[in-house]
């Protein structure tokens, strides 16, 4: 004795979120029917295990029959088949979009290529998601990339019309296609203590200023890009670490300008031209693919370790930052004010978000 | 005479890739109708043609516009080989031949193909041009309006109800056809559905021609059924109740009132008014002559009932009749016998006194007499001219005769709710016809002597005039007690009242009712041919008894009186019968208490049985006690001493008679035994019995917040909210092989528990709310397997009004009642003004935010055709309403800060209709013939429809359970885009009249055929019409009134 068929099919499309989230989450019905007899939806409803089985399981079948609809969420809005309020198609589109931090931080900054999606299982063991939610997950990036790669005009604006996403998630895909396409390596264990807002952030940061859509949107190759004219015009700031005279200038002003505001003005004063070096030696090499890969390592290493080594808080780095750039635009002989800006506008936000004290 | 029909195709979207090498599709269509068809270009390479063809033309005679459906194929063009089929849509063009529905059909249609479903969408234009207006009617039936709905349609009244219509026709099933041996499984597929599509049309044609001929200009209550014979072919047949229907119109924004009948009148009578004779009528002859109705009634009927007595019929069928047995019709009082003798010499010139109708015009109702049913079983043969389909119809006609001479025998002269099934397993075929009987007032049948009736009726108290038995008490055909009447204590009732009509409007009822189901599976052996029919026409009686006993004992269980809406449902297997009575128990404040169960054991010597029998007795009271509260059923009490009532000897513990209004002729022979014994029933020493208190007790009840009904609506429930579900649960369960009664039984009982237990735990976030026209369909696709699919709708209501309606049936607090009531009515007010008050500002806003979104705008540019319609419409709406607010601004906000009270409400009312404004889109469906806060304000056609599916890759698309689902999604989206393409934003009446699942895992197959109707409509939230004028105001509250009623 057995059910042997058993569908239950509403006018308007009854979905549970509770169980859509199971269902995201790689659970199977099995699975899901504990975690809801354990969050006690049973006495509230006076219903028993069966009911939830079939309740599920239905459940289920709807949502995948509504998956292939949400890899183009533009036809879930006017397909025929499920007759569902915008609001729910809205909480659909949004919760199958959205993506595990831990999930993404192991793949950030990595090629979406099957190899990746092959070793998602190794993912699976280390974040503890279910490998069925890492390879959905990892789809929806790949999906968003291989749509936006083709297209004109603003990431952000492109993402948010083609997935129906809301602002801050269509923000953290622009992220995460910006990152694939450049490769930055996010995975060394020194970037490790680095969250996937405080990249997606930084991606903000480098979209909004480094990209060829930052100064002109018209321009074929857009946001995924960063400039290259600019990236040549970089090597231009060397001028500040090769020419001796310049470099002691540079940190004389900003010594003068810091002394008694800052606990570890000691510190800076023998650090800065190491510092400054560090910096705009990683401005110099970015016009090399590879080294635009090590941005945020070399980031970490020339510049954000040293100052944690000296117990540099944020306040500090913030003053230092500050005035490390202004005081350059004094200096008589540099000429570069305009690339200057640009570039320390980037790395001061993306420091101070990537210094955690 | 001919008319023109004119069809564009626009464009199609959503298509499949055809071509695997470029991932696209040069898709072209084919446009035909009849012989003829036209084709659109080649539109190279796209997913989302433009074809924007030229309107292709069809000169056709009228009759093919009512036969033929159009059939729209589009193809996926190849140079080299055959082009590759994408799918079809047909289109049924109806809905356009009739002035008062559709006027063109616009929108986008799913593609339907029967191996892959739904595959893209199509953007069509239909229009039909009908030549000469007047001539048309006398050559063909268009311009008859067709009703799903088993009442008189909402934006209508009842000038005139003809009576029964009926017709069948039949085919070969392109199934079973030897060319089905070499054509494709689609092939034949789309055979049989266009088979249908034209079968249908043919009958509702033919049944539209006897509507004209009777001088009616509708059809209410449509039901149309398939019976698919197998080898001996497909009968397609219908009935229905032939009325003549007058437009009210209501709506002074769109009102151009004829000339001849005043608006004032309308507004006084906007329901079915006595002065009916006087108001032109607005389409058919004004005065149809009576001779020539009755002479051409029912012309195929000529031939002599002699032909009935064919070899394949068995006249050892038991025909059981329910509420008949004995002769009775003899005529009690002189008054009533003058009536009778009026109303019935109406009827008695009629073939068939029957009506589909569940629901009637006040006034039109005036006895119901008890339920009275009749079944065949038939050994189905080779139709072999299906011109004639001789046997068939005398088949109906015997059953059909039988109903009437048990109406008969109730002293009834009319049946209503009625309704006709089958039920087919290989050769044999079961026939069931079931109805109510009843009498009837001429006031609706074309008679002159209206007068001395009215004043006859108008002594009878409305609340309770339906139960007062229609038949002579001194020669009751069957045992029953009488009492005087609860309300009136005039006439004389029935301890019980069973019918299959809905709930009367009028009638008083004390408390809540609920679903009462009595399920039963029978074995039976396996056997061939005339031996099979005779064994399974020897079950029927013991199963129909069983399953009356079974309802008689869970009414009583629930401590009510009466059921509405009775549906049994007798299915019939190989090795089994199964069957499913289905209604709605109530308590009549009319009838009298039903009293409790008593049980008993025969051999009482024994203490530790006398233990159990009183432990049992215990928990039967208990649980009657308990279901009283849960129903909020506490009549006043009456002590019947004092007003004389003559039952002979009054008991407290009423008798629970099996045989009350039930029984086949045989059967009733067994009753009376029984019925002799006048102590109690359930004698525990009966094993039936023992099983029949076991399952008394295991029906668990309603979890909190839930009602259920398989009428209409619930009695004791008034303020449904606009939130409504229809749904479809399908069940297939396979047993094991080798069980006894009891334990079919038991699994059939539990599966049908646990699907209602499912839906409750569902639509758990509706509550509180009720399940309505709770439909269950039972079959037996194989052996060992069962199928339960269940069409119903779940509805909201509020639940704080509701508490405060109960509050106001209560006697002793009358007058309270009656200044709470009017706070009730103030509140109302309140709530109309400040609810509407916002509505100039902020609809407009919301409407002019999509314009200027165009991201926002996209999904629904798709319904623009229909959006245009509806937006200009609801524009005019809200002109007017700005107008009208503005002279009463100053009431509006001293109102709203009296009432700090309805704000939440208020706000909640509001965003519902924001919501509804801003996605055009939505179709609600719905079996009930109304939407709760709306209004209907036209009725665009009839939707009838016909889909194969069929997978030979079952597993791929997720076994059993996923294709099914998939199926009924797409029929659902087919019926959603069809009535949008109408113009329409709702189906009411929807009902699935067929879902046939085969399966065959071995082989990865799997079949499916689900039929569908309903009425397309548009309505209108009430919210927003209140707002509309001032006018309109006493025809609001009319309505609103109306509502509360229904």
């Amino acid at each position: 004795m057995s059910v042997e068929l058993d569908v239950f099919v509403g006018n308007t499309t009854i979905m549970d979120k509770e169980v859509y989230q199971l269902w995201l989450n790689g659970y199977t019905v099995n699975d899901a029917v504990k975690v809801r007899i354990e969050g006690g939806v049973m006495e509230e409803c006076e219903a028993s295990a069966e009911v939830l089985l079939s309740d599920t399981m239905d459940q289920y079948r709807t949502f995948q029959m509504c998956e292939r609809l949400l890899h183009h969420p533009a036809k879930l809005a006017n397909q025929l088949l499920f007759q569902i309020p915008p609001d729910r198609q809205a909480m659909l589109i949004e919760r199958y979009y959205a993506f595990d931090d831990s999930f993404v931080r192991e793949v950030l900054g990595k090629k979406l290529s099957k190899g990746t999606k092959k070793d998602l299982d190794d993912v699976s063991t280390k974040t503890g998601i279910t490998l069925k939610s890492c390879r959905r997950q990892f789809d929806n990036f790949k999906r968003v990339f291989k749509v936006v790669e083709e297209l004109k005009g603003p990431l952000v604006e492109n993402i948010r019309q083609h997935f129906l996403l809301p602002d801050q998630l269509a923000r953290d895909y622009a992220a995460i296609v910006f990152f694939a396409n450049n490769r930055f390596e996010t995975g060394k264990k020194k970037l490790q203590y680095l969250t996937f807002q405080d990249f997606a952030f930084c991606a903000g940061q480098l979209i909004n200023n480094w990209t060829l859509g930052a100064v002109d949107n018209m321009t074929e190759d857009m946001d995924v890009d960063l400039d290259k004219e600019f990236l040549q015009d970089l090597k231009d700031l060397k001028i500040l670490i090769t020419d001796k005279d310049l470099l002691d200038q540079h940190k004389s002003l900003v010594c003068t300008a810091l002394r008694g505001k800052t606990n570890v003005f000691n510190e800076m004063e023998a650090n800065f031209k190491n510092l400054s070096r560090g910096l705009v030696n990683i401005a110099a090499k970015l016009i090399n693919a590879k080294d635009v890969r090590d941005f945020f390592i070399d980031l970490v290493e020339k510049f954000i370790e040293p100052c944690r080594s000296d117990k540099w808080t944020s306040i500090d780095m913030n003053l230092y930052l500050t005035h490390y750039t202004n005081s350059a635009h004094i200096l008589d002989t540099f000429k570069h004010h305009a690339v200057w800006t640009r570039y320390m506008g980037v790395i001061k936000s993306c420091i101070l978000k990537m210094y955690h004290d | 005479m001919p008319g023109k029909l004119k069809a564009k195709i626009v464009a199609g979207r959503h298509l499949p890739v055809m071509d695997r090498a470029s991932d696209l599709t040069d898709a072209f269509v084919e446009v035909k109708f009849g012989n003829t068809t036209f084709k659109t270009d080649v539109y190279p390479k796209s997913l989302n043609p433009q074809w924007n063809s030229e309107w292709f033309k069809f000169e056709v005679d009228d009759e093919d516009l009512q036969d033929e459906p159009l059939q729209i194929t589009v193809l996926d063009h190849d140079t080299y080989s055959a082009n590759d089929a994408i799918g079809k849509v047909y289109i049924d063009i109806d809905p356009l031949l009739c002035s008062e529905a559709a006027t063109v059909i616009s929108g986008w249609l799913p593609i339907y193909d029967t191996i892959h479903g739904i595959r893209g969408e199509i953007n069509v234009l239909v229009k039909v041009d009908l030549f000469n207006d007047l001539n048309r009617f006398r050559q063909s039936s268009c311009g008859v309006k067709f009703f799903c709905t088993t009442s008189i349609p909402r934006c209508y009244r009842a000038v005139m109800v003809h009576g029964f219509v009926e017709e069948l026709v039949v085919n070969e099933d392109p199934e079973y056809q030897w060319i089905d041996r070499i054509r494709t499984p689609r092939a034949s597929n789309e055979a049989r559905q266009r088979l249908i599509f034209l079968m249908s049309g043919e009958l509702q044609r033919k049944i539209g021609l006897k509507v004209l001929e009777m001088g009616g200009n509708a059809v209410v209550g449509y039901l149309q059924c398939f019976d698919l014979e197998g080898e001996t072919g497909l009968v397609v047949r219908a009935i229905g109740t032939a009325c003549t229907l007058e437009k009210i119109s209501t709506l002074p924004a769109t009102a151009t009132h004829p000339s001849n009948s005043s608006p004032s009148k309308d507004m006084k009578e906007p329901g079915f008014g006595e002065e009916a004779p006087g108001v032109p009528l607005s389409s058919g002859p004004p005065t149809p002559l009576r001779a020539q109705t009755f002479s051409s009634f029912s012309p195929s009927k000529s031939y002599s009932r002699q032909s009935s007595s064919s070899d394949t019929e068995l006249s050892l069928t038991p025909k059981t009749g329910m509420g008949s047995g004995g002769s009775a019709g003899k005529e009690a009082g002189p008054l009533k016998a003058l009536l009778r003798q009026q109303t019935q010499s109406a009827l008695e010139q009629r073939e068939y006194p029957f009506f589909t109708l569940t629901a009637f015009p006040p006034g039109f109702l005036l006895h119901v007499g008890g339920v009275v049913s009749a079944r065949s079983v038939k050994l189905l043969d080779r139709i072999h001219n299906p011109d004639e389909p001789e046997t068939r119809d005398a088949w109906w006609e015997e059953i059909r005769q039988e109903i009437k001479s048990h109406a008969k025998a109730l002293g009834c002269h009319a049946v209503v709710g009625y309704s006709e099934s089958t039920s087919i397993c290989e050769e044999v075929c079961i026939l069931s016809a079931s109805g109510t009987a009843a009498i009837l007032s001429s006031r609706f049948m074309q008679d002159g002597s209206l007068d001395t009736e009215h004043r006859f009726e108008e002594v009878v108290p409305p609340g309770c005039g339906f139960c007062h038995i229609p038949y002579d008490e001194l020669n009751i055909p069957f045992p029953a007690q009488l009492t005087y009447c609860y309300c009136c204590r005039r006439y004389k009732v029935p301890d019980v009242l069973f019918t299959t009509i809905d709930l009367p409007t009028e009638a008083n009822v004390t408390g809540k009712g609920c679903l009462i189901q009595a399920r039963l599976c029978r074995t039976k052996k396996k056997a061939q041919g005339e031996g099979n029919a005779t064994a399974i026409s020897n079950l029927l009686p013991f199963l129909e008894y069983e399953l009356h006993t079974q309802l008689m004992n869970k009414l009583k269980l629930r401590g009510m009186n009466a059921l509405f809406g009775l549906r049994i449902q007798i299915s019939v297997g190989e090795t089994m019968l199964l069957g499913l009575a289905s209604a709605t128990g109530v308590y009549l404040t009319a009838l009298p208490s039903p009293g409790g169960i008593q049980v008993a054991g025969k051999t009482p010597s024994d203490i530790t049985y006398e233990q159990h029998i009183s432990n049992m007795q215990k928990k039967i009271n208990d649980t009657i006690s308990k279901n009283k509260e849960l129903h909020e059923i506490n009549p006043p009490e009456v002590v019947e001493e004092i007003i004389g009532s003559p039952i002979p000897e009054p008991r407290q513990r009423s008798r629970l008679f099996r045989s009350h209004s039930e029984s086949s002729d045989e059967v009733s022979e067994l009753d009376l035994s029984h019925g002799k014994k006048d102590a109690f029933v359930l004698e525990i020493d009966d094993t039936d019995a023992v099983e029949d208190i076991h399952a008394l007790l295991t029906d668990s009840p309603t979890p909190a917040g839930f009602y259920s009904c398989n009428t209409e609506i619930m009695p004791g429930i008034q303020n449904w909210t606009s939130a409504i579900q229809m749904f479809t649960s399908v069940r297939v369960f396979r047993l094991n092989a080798n069980l006894t009664n009891q334990g079919l039984n038991k699994i059939f009982s539990d599966l049908c528990e646990n699907l209602l237990k499912s839906l409750y735990f569902k639509l758990r976030s509706m509550v509180p709310c009720c399940l309505c026209h709770l439909n269950f369909t039972v079959a037996i696709p194989e052996d060992e397997l069962i199928q339960v699919a269940v069409t119903a709708v779940a509805m909201s209501f509020d639940k704080e009004q509701s508490l405060e309606n109960g509050k106001q049936s209560g006697e002793k607090t009358l007058i309270k009642a009656i200044t709470e009531n009017d706070e009730q009515l103030q509140f109302n007010l309140e709530l109309n003004a400040e609810t509407s008050s916002p509505n100039p500002l902020s609809s407009p806003k919301g409407l002019s935010e999509v314009g200027s979104h165009p991201s926002a705008r996209a999904p629904s540019v798709d319904y623009s055709s229909f959006a245009d319609r509806c937006s200009s419409w609801i524009e005019q709406l809200k002109l007017k309403a700005h107008t009208i607010r503005r002279g009463s601004v100053k009431t509006t906000s001293s109102l709203e800060k009296a009432s700090p009270l309805p704000e939440g409400r208020s706000r909640s009312l509001r965003s519902n209709r924001s919501y509804s404004g801003s996605s055009v889109a939505v179709v609600k469906m719905t079996p009930l013939s109304f939407i709760p806060g709306a209004k209907i304000i036209k009725y665009l056609g009839i939707i009838n429809m016909f889909f194969i599916r069929e997978t030979t890759s079952l597993r791929e698309e997720g076994g059993v359970s996923g294709f099914l689902h998939t199926f009924i999604a797409e029929v659902f989206a087919m019926v959603r885009a069809h009535v949008a393409a109408l113009g329409g934003n709702a189906v009411v009446s929807y009902s699935m009249k067929e879902c046939v699942f085969m399966e065959n895992p071995n082989k990865n197959q799997a079949q499916c055929l689900i039929n569908v109707s309903g009425d397309a409509v548009i309505f209108i939230q009430e919210s927003e019409l209140e707002s509309t004028s001032v006018q309109t105001q006493s025809a609001t509250t009319h309505t609103s009134n109306g509502g509360e009623g229904t």
